[in-house]
């Protein structure tokens, strides 16, 4: 009786929440996946499986015998056809990956200031990286448009000195610039959170002792705070890259016609060109890209702490 | 305590100006009298007054805090119970479930949801809108209200047990008033997360079905249609959820706190 109780309460908790995000997640991703291996229909999107006739009665076309008239794997074949994809793709990979770099640069010095705060300034410093978080995403892309846009002042000072060296003007919007920059700009919270974590649990006294040995400040940070920050980088790495990589929105609106991501392409497969099947199929290997990228963090994030 | 080097106090500065100095500049020029977003001229109201007048943007701005309420709503209860269920019990599918879409990039949950919603001959619009909002920003909850139960002490629980307290009971009266800062602070965070969603809005609006975000994109996107109106209405934007962050912080302070 006990026990039937419990297991009831089991899935009073549990199950609504499990509903919900069986129909609107986990269905959703596997028609999607689905989708990859079906025809385009006549006026784009996905050829019907179902029919409905003139009485409302819907039949299902699709059956054990003609199966291969409604599934293939064309737009896999498309995909690994072309190798412009497969560029793409690595130019996403680039741009995630630069665009990681560069936050783990400017994270550092500021995670290293917050976690060596006293603990009262602390909080507020924390809460003044998480703050501009808050603000809406498009904001914060824009404001970039502006600072970025060729009448800014920005644009003028930089083209003015360029002009003294003899350097015909530059257009910063609409460049690979732009995109590195809002990519930046948008993610650096991310890196920022999770390397303080880390620094704030480093034993000071190890950097001291290594002092006494006779470490410079360079050699101190090279062989004592870098790997033992590692962990937190790796957290911060997937926090950012993953993200980055999938990004449709900053290419869009910052970047030109030659720096656009795997995400753009999705996009414009889907609600351009509509051709879902092919859309389907990128943003599967998107996907694949995803988790394996995520296993591999988690795994190197592990190895990390081990080695503690 | 060694004290920071002054290097590393220019540099995190220089990120810190890095982070506020472009929002700095949206609010600025949207008390700017030029219509062009470049060169200071001077003070004006007017772009709010235009704003305010703006029967487009007041609709997308009603659609956007009714798709947010909603959200926060049912994110809310549906995430608390996930976070209350993966705490309490060993469960394989639903963290997963829970988790998955907040790793993966939102433009995956997007043109999901868009072949699902065409799928079931679903009109787009503020419904399709609000169920994707809500998928996403239960896991948000969940995690905020499991990391808050983690860090409760379970033998209050036990101690109301043994004092004859339900399990119903216990759960009234000590676990929910214990973890109630980090359900406002999950509620909180769907709120904002939905408002301030673009990409799967994006692919899950229909036509005429306009929310804030979109809004200005599709303005910022076409230059003509481009003024300083937007600088006035992120300004907004900002502010709204600035006092929400600080109503939270006065009336459950540990809400806000991301590590105890």
């Amino acid at each position: 009786m006990q026990n039937r109780i419990q297991r009831a309460a089991k899935w009073l908790i549990s199950g609504p929440p499990l509903l919900y995000l069986l129909i609107f997640f986990a269905a959703p991703s596997l028609i999607m996946g689905f989708a990859a291996f079906r025809f385009g229909g006549d006026y784009g999107g996905l050829m019907p499986l179902t029919q409905t006739d003139d009485a409302g009665k819907t039949t299902l076309l699709i059956n054990l015998h003609n199966w291969h008239d409604f599934l293939t794997l064309e737009s896999f074949g498309r995909f690994f056809e072309d190798s412009i994809y497969a560029g793409l793709f690595l130019k996403s990979f680039w741009y995630a990956g630069l665009t990681t770099i560069i936050c783990i640069v400017m994270a550092y010095p500021l995670a290293w200031l917050i976690a060596r705060s006293p603990k009262k300034t602390r909080d507020l410093l924390v809460l003044l990286v998480i703050l501009p978080f808050w603000s809406n995403f498009l904001i914060r892309v824009y404001a970039w448009m502006i600072i970025l846009g060729p009448q800014s002042y920005f644009s003028k000072v930089l083209n003015s000195v360029l002009a003294v060296f003899g350097v015909e003007p530059v257009s910063m919007l609409f460049s690979q610039f732009a995109v590195i920059v809002g990519l930046v700009y948008v993610h650096l919270p991310f890196m920022v959170l999770p390397l303080y974590a880390n620094l704030e649990k480093h034993d000071m006294a190890l950097l001291d002792a290594a002092q006494d040995l006779g470490a410079n400040a360079w050699q101190r940070f090279w062989k004592v705070t870098w790997p033992l920050s590692l962990p937190g980088i790796w957290a911060g790495t997937a926090l950012v890259f993953i993200p980055a990589l999938g990004m449709f929105a900053i290419p869009d609106l910052l970047g030109g016609t030659n720096s656009i991501m795997v995400g753009n392409l999705i996009k414009q497969q889907f609600l351009d060109s509509r051709d879902w099947p092919f859309g389907s199929v990128l943003s599967i290997m998107l996907t694949l890209a995803v988790l394996l990228l995520a296993a591999f963090a988690a795994w190197a994030g592990s190895r990390g702490k081990e080695k503690q | 305590m060694k004290k920071v080097s002054k290097w590393i106090w220019g540099a995190a500065t220089l990120v810190y100006a890095f982070l506020y100095l472009p929002l700095a500049i949206v609010v600025a020029f949207s008390f700017n009298d030029s219509n062009l977003n470049a060169e200071w001229v001077g003070f004006t109201l007017d772009w709010y007054k235009l704003l305010f007048h703006d029967d487009v943007m007041i609709e997308a701005a009603t659609h956007t805090l009714a798709i947010g309420a909603i959200t926060c709503l049912v994110s809310t209860v549906l995430g608390t119970l996930a976070g209350y269920a993966m705490y309490k019990y060993r469960l394989r599918l639903l963290p997963v479930l829970v988790l998955t879409p907040i790793a993966i990039p939102e433009i995956l949950m997007g043109v999901s949801l868009l072949i699902f919603f065409v799928m079931l001959n679903m009109t787009l619009g503020l419904v399709s809108i609000t169920l994707s909002h809500i998928a996403f920003c239960i896991g948000f909850v969940a995690i905020v209200v499991r990391s808050r139960l983690q860090g409760m002490d379970e033998t209050l629980v036990e101690a109301a047990r043994d004092l004859g307290a339900s399990p119903v009971m216990a759960f009234r009266r000590i676990t929910l008033p214990l973890i109630m800062p980090g359900i406002i602070a999950g509620a909180l965070m769907a709120f904002t997360l939905s408002i301030d969603d673009f990409v799967i809005s994006f692919f899950t609006a229909g036509v005429g079905s306009n929310t804030l975000p979109l809004e200005i994109y599709s303005r910022v996107k076409v230059p003509i249609k481009l003024n300083p109106e937007v600088n006035a209405v992120s300004t907004l934007l900002m502010l709204l959820t600035l006092s929400l962050i600080l109503i939270v912080s006065k009336v459950a302070p540990s809400a806000l706190r991301t590590n105890d």
